[in-house]
């Protein structure tokens, strides 16, 4: 990226190899000392024009350790955008006051267009259905953690591979270490052509189940569990058909590798039975955990802040 | 003699001629040039006789000279058109249409959901694959192939 240019944080896709690695090893040495004054004297705005507690915590938390100030607002009907006050003018009213805009958006592209009318950098929590980059580095800081590399590690996903937005930016984040991955998911569910061309493109080797059978799970690195949402479904037989099938239970898990991880974006509905929560290879609650430090990495990118590594 | 009489009276002494473009987008790339807007004359030339593609149309716009931009506006539905820009009745210069990697305001996002179809402002798209016509928006990030692309 051009030095001169601000940086900002819009989709997995602009990330090179260097760039992961680079904040992976950032939110590591933050997960050892998490505490820090980076952020000391610093406004951060969490513009949220559609609510998502989990993730507006999940970076307030972050700012708050680095001792940054947060101000913006969590839902977009207390803001003057309800009134018809276009994004541009929001954009442009808040630069003024911050050093960094982190927002959600309900429009795909939102964050990539704002990023361009402000010279304040702006990280995007999620536009609609198209990214949600942060929670990629946080599931690709996960994976690192629990195997310690990125390299060659077979992943499987499962559930809803279609809409799952965080399936298809895992793919695009991964491919730059050698992955091979196994997309089991119902017919109606199935990933997307372009994602399955891209990994062609890629020479990434992919296989496609229906079966959420023990066979694949035990050949696994990492299971990435997604839910499979009733509201997908345009035929509703289908979904009471396959409702039950990509539920992991903690028996199936008995013949699996001793690295295996089990991660999960979170909230789950119940595509992960209760009984796995006690499997040590169950991952993610600490998964959500990481999330503050993936997101202290990205933050002090952006900013360009140095800051040393943790002893 | 009578046929170079005729050609007098389209010869341009400055301008643009725009040749080889298919007869069944002629109409189109008028309306995107915005040639019914302008006051100098024009000729239009529909269904002629072209050993290359059977039947061409050819436009003689008198004065007028076109910013790359507004070239770049039918390189999408006339991709192998070109353009003599005339200067004291020669040609001053030859210009072929090419896609450009970027188009900036010509093409509609097919996403509703896309910011570019719910903010006042210009669509971007990249054009990933020349040969195939395959653009993918620079906000929302969805593609769209050649026969789905719709002009603004
Ligand atoms: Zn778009």
């Amino acid at each position: 990226m051009d030095q001169m240019k601000k940086k900002s944080f819009v989709s997995v896709a602009d990330l090179s190899k260097e760039d992961i690695l680079r904040l992976v090893k950032s939110a590591e040495s933050f997960e050892k000392n998490p505490n820090r004054k980076i952020l000391e004297g610093k406004v951060c705005a969490t513009l949220f024009f559609e609510p998502s507690t989990r993730t507006r915590l999940s970076f307030e938390t972050a700012i708050n350790r680095l001792d940054g100030k947060v101000i913006g607002f969590s839902d977009a009907a207390t803001t003057s955008s309800s009134k018809g006050e276009t994004l541009k003018d929001t954009i442009k009213m808040v630069s003024n006051y911050a050093d960094l805009i982190i927002m959600r958006h309900y429009l795909e592209g939102a964050a990539r267009y704002a990023s361009e009318i402000t010279d304040v950098p702006v990280i995007n929590a999620g536009d609609g259905a198209n990214q949600h980059p942060s929670q990629t580095m946080l599931d690709l800081y996960s994976i690192y953690k629990t195997q310690g590399k990125l390299n060659n590690l077979t992943i499987t996903m499962v559930g809803d591979l279609k809409y799952g937005r965080t399936v298809h930016s895992l793919i695009v984040g991964m491919s730059h270490f050698n992955p091979a991955f196994n997309f089991i998911a119902p017919e109606e569910l199935r990933l997307p052509d372009i994602y399955k061309q891209f990994m062609e493109e890629k020479g990434l080797y992919y296989k496609e189940y229906t079966d959420f059978s023990e066979e694949v799970i035990n050949g696994s690195d990492i299971l990435y569990m997604t839910r499979v949402q009733r509201e997908r479904f345009t035929d509703l037989m289908e979904y009471e058909k396959v409702k039950n099938i990509y539920i992991l239970k903690n028996n199936m898990l008995k013949d699996s590798k001793e690295n295996l991880r089990i991660l999960h974006p979170l909230p789950r509905v119940n595509e992960i039975a209760y009984d796995v929560d006690d499997n040590f290879k169950a991952y993610y609650f600490e998964q959500a955990k990481n999330g503050v430090f993936a997101r202290q990495a990205i933050i002090c990118d952006v900013l360009g802040t140095n800051h040393p590594p943790a002893p | 003699m009578i046929n170079k009489k005729e050609l007098q009276i389209a010869a341009l002494q400055n301008g643009t001629v725009i040749d080889h473009i298919p007869s069944d987008q002629l109409f189109k790339v008028v309306s995107l040039l915005g040639i019914e807007k302008l006051r100098t004359p024009v000729t239009i030339g529909y269904n002629l006789d072209s050993k290359k593609m059977g039947r061409k149309g050819i436009l003689k716009i008198a004065g007028k000279f076109f910013e790359q931009d507004e070239i770049n506006r039918i390189s999408l539905i006339a991709p192998a058109v070109k353009l003599n820009i005339i200067k004291d009745y020669e040609v001053a210069e030859k210009k072929l249409v090419q896609l450009p990697d970027e188009l900036i305001g010509i093409v509609k996002c097919n996403n509703p959901k896309c910011i570019s179809n719910n903010e006042p402002m210009k669509t971007r798209f990249k054009v990933i694959d020349k040969e195939k016509v395959t653009l993918k928006c620079e906000y929302c990030e969805m593609k769209t192939k050649k026969e789905d692309i719709v002009l603004l």
